[in-house]
């Protein structure tokens, strides 16, 4: 079980988040809307660990995948790589299944930069999926895609998810990626001691 | 294309024409000699030994010296770049060291230490750390911070992580402090030597200087300036390349 109960989290001194408590159980999706600007990548990234400046306490599993706004791999080291640095565990064989899995057979030797968008994110999504993650987290994973390119994602997206089971949560502005993917939504709303859920 | 790699040839063809002119309008060898009049002397010099063994020398500490500085340099960089409250602490000190001349760092080394080869090395890196530091603080300040929150999710290693997500980020800016640190560096030692050791460019230089032998003075800070370009050519601009592949590919 994934708990979160934040207190509060300013930056010098605005308050950006205030009482914000929900639980995440295994193999639930939750998806997180509110208006832009009002603290929904705060909360990712205090529920990811990598804020730790905060008020409250977070109950997270180490096994954790974060599915970043922008694809954020190292354009200087090849496909493969991008999977095998952050999970040194795994074999090559299992990251080239992986490739595979996500439709980026035989790219193991290109750069980043030499992938479209879209398949910067297929190996976003790999690299997050690699290691069967028990929390996955992922901060507007289909923006900016064309439609037809941000379907394909979704419908990958949901049988990763289906696959793997993992608690997750997830930012989006679109009703119908939260229709699809998620079993329940969290609303971030403005309040005068910093947002909190409805 | 061709005409374009023909440039750096042609304008060091001119360079030369320059000075022969210079030489002949001068018409003092003592002053300047032509270009020619330095190929026996260097020959002589070079079936001596004697060039070899005082280019050995200057560049032993040149090695030493640009290792020191470069790794003390970029710690000290990257640190400062990283981490504001260290910078508050350091920036005054680089400040005072940036714009402390190099002869009364070397004056103060010899002095304190004595003139020995540590003393020596010790004075070049100090001048050298501060320029490094400043230029990898730069590059640390550029550093991605999406990048430094995908390393910390996933656990990298710190190994790891200065190995695949820090130093590749760092590295045209490693690349451009190695560069002008070995054109800084060479030019030091060559003073270190000068003023307080018995071997090297410097001291050859130091030694003629006193015979007012102009012939061989150059003799000897050309051969080190060739043995500096092929450091350029055969190893900097190559590092600098393979830094940059992933960019080209």
């Amino acid at each position: 079980m994934i708990r979160a109960d934040i207190k509060s989290k300013s930056f010098n001194g605005t308050p950006v988040l205030g009482r914000v408590a929900f639980e995440i159980a295994p193999g639930e999706t939750l998806a997180l809307v509110g208006p832009s600007g009002i603290g929904k990548s705060t909360l990712l990234r205090i529920l990811a660990g990598i804020d730790a400046d905060f008020e409250g306490s977070v109950e997270r599993p180490d096994a954790l995948a974060f599915v970043f706004q922008e694809p954020t791999l190292l354009p200087w080291r090849s496909v493969l790589k991008n999977l095998l640095l952050p999970h040194p565990d795994l074999t090559q064989d299992q990251a080239r299944d992986m490739l595979v899995r996500v439709g980026l057979e035989g790219k193991e030797g290109l750069f980043p930069g030499q992938l479209s968008l879209g398949q910067q994110r297929r190996l976003s999504l790999a690299r997050a999926f690699a290691q069967a993650p028990a929390l996955l987290i992922m901060d507007e994973p289909f923006v900016s895609l064309d439609s037809e390119t941000a379907e394909v994602m979704l419908r990958l997206t949901e049988s990763l998810i289906a696959d793997h089971r993992p608690a997750t949560l997830f930012v989006t502005h679109d009703t119908r990626e939260a229709d699809r993917l998620a079993d329940r939504t969290l609303t971030l709303r403005s309040h005068p001691g910093g947002a909190v859920i409805d | 294309m061709q005409a374009a790699r023909l440039i750096p040839f042609l304008s060091l063809a001119g360079l030369l024409l320059l000075w022969v002119v210079a030489a002949i309008l001068t018409d003092d060898a003592q002053i300047l000699p032509t270009p020619w009049t330095l190929v026996p002397l260097f020959n002589q010099e070079l079936v001596s030994g004697e060039l070899l063994t005082h280019l050995g020398a200057t560049i032993i500490r040149v090695i030493w010296a640009f290792a020191l500085a470069m790794t003390l340099g970029t710690a000290l960089g990257l640190v400062m770049g990283r981490s504001a409250r260290v910078n508050s602490w350091l920036d005054p000190w680089l400040v005072i060291f940036l714009n402390l001349p190099a002869l009364v760092l070397i004056v103060l080394c010899y002095l304190w230490i004595g003139l020995t080869e540590a003393a020596a090395i010790i004075a070049v890196t100090l001048n050298k750390v501060p320029n490094v530091a400043v230029v990898i603080r730069e590059g640390a300040r550029a550093l991605d911070p999406d990048l430094d929150a995908m390393a910390r999710v996933y656990r990298m290693s710190w190994l790891t992580r200065m190995r695949h997500v820090v130093f590749p980020q760092l590295a045209p800016f490693i690349a451009g402090a190695a560069r002008s640190g070995v054109a800084v560096i060479w030019k030091i030692v060559l003073v270190v030597e000068f003023l307080g050791r018995s071997s090297g460019i410097g001291f050859q230089i130091h030694l003629y200087f006193q015979l007012f032998d102009v012939a061989m003075v150059l003799v000897y800070a050309f051969s080190f300036i060739c043995v500096m370009l092929l450091v350029e050519w055969l190893i900097l601009q190559p590092f600098e390349r393979s830094t940059r592949r992933w960019r080209t590919a």
